[in-house]
């Protein structure tokens, strides 16, 4: 059955994102995204090291804009000009793709989205014709405006970045499925293979995470689990769970008894 | 003259293009954006744009992230 998820028009056969940051080394980052079957790669954007850089392995060299859509970020951005000339550079680098993931910091305790900022900069990225994936809260009122601007795809956070703490507010992640009409991935907060299963059994359209494989005991096993997760959480979803009930429903027929 | 440099001073001669200047910092076949005094420099320009004193150059590339 051909499930694909499709942003902006762009069509992809796997709904798990991955991100490229806390490997051990540049190796370890390709073999875990091969064993998480994911097409679309985040990636952040810093100075190169002028004098040390002529023989140093590049991440593109790793991970080749030629094998995955690349969607390069903002991290590391306090506020929309900052966010804005990272995207400029971002597609400069890349030849002009222009899908990015638009993160807008509040602070580093929580790294939780400023919403104002990410407002301000999602209106500016989308009149300069880029394809805003974006971070923000698990306010459903505030996804929806993000649509309105034109962002293709709304990204809530399950938990905090990094956090591994799983899925904890899906009442709120429920409410911004039901609204959207593009579609809903949740960034951030997944810790294990169940937590990505439970995403995807709420309705999302894809999961995106870094941590969660990357700081695994082994990392390429963990992609696997991952994509399996997304897997298994999305055909249960697509499938319709039986209800909950109170008390027990046998599974063997009661008729026929002869004791 | 004088400019910027990922945010390091360096002393150069003047008359340089920006095309010069990568090819003085050797920096191979690196996949980068350059960015001047906070524009984008599209690399089509590199070879007819001139640097100028207190000029600031931004080359940023591709790491790890999530």
């Amino acid at each position: 059955m051909s499930d694909p998820l499709i942003i902006a028009n762009r069509q992809f056969d796997s709904r798990l994102m991955v991100g490229t940051g806390k490997y051990k080394d540049l190796q370890e980052t390709q073999e875990a995204i091969k064993a998480s079957g994911a097409e679309i790669v985040t990636f952040a954007l810093r100075r190169i090291n002028i004098g040390q850089e002529k023989d140093q392995p590049n991440l593109l060299d790793f991970i080749s804009p030629k094998d995955y859509t690349m969607l390069p970020n903002t991290a590391g951005c306090y506020n929309a000009i900052d966010a804005v000339r990272t995207c400029q550079i971002a597609r400069e680098l890349l030849d002009g793709h222009d899908f990015i993931k638009l993160e807008i910091l509040g602070d580093t305790k929580t790294l939780f989205p400023n919403v104002i900022e990410t407002l301000k900069a999602a209106e500016l990225l989308v009149k300069d014709n880029f394809k805003v994936l974006v971070y923000t809260t698990d306010d459903p009122i505030l996804a929806k405006q993000l649509e309105e601007i034109g962002c293709v795809a709304i990204m809530p956070l399950a938990a905090p970045i990094g956090s591994g703490l799983g899925i904890q507010n899906r009442y709120h992640i429920r409410f911004i499925i039901e609204n959207a009409k593009v579609p809903v991935i949740v960034d951030a907060g997944v810790g294990t293979a169940s937590d990505a299963a439970i995403a995807m059994e709420l309705g999302c359209d894809g999961v995106l995470m870094n941590t969660a494989i990357a700081e695994a005991k082994n990392p390429v096993l963990m992609a696997r689990a991952m994509q399996y997760a997304l897997l298994a959480g999305r055909d249960a979803y697509l499938a319709g769970r039986m209800p909950k009930r109170p008390y027990a429903s046998a599974s063997s027929t009661t008729e026929g008894y002869f004791f | 003259m004088n400019i910027y440099i990922n945010g390091e001073i360096q002393a150069l001669t003047s008359n340089l293009s920006i095309q010069d200047l990568v090819n003085k910092l050797d920096l191979g076949n690196k996949r980068y954006a350059l960015e001047l005094n906070q524009a984008i420099l599209p690399r089509s320009l590199y070879n007819e744009t001139t640097l100028n004193d207190g000029d600031r150059i931004e080359i940023i590339h591709a790491v790890g992230g999530g």
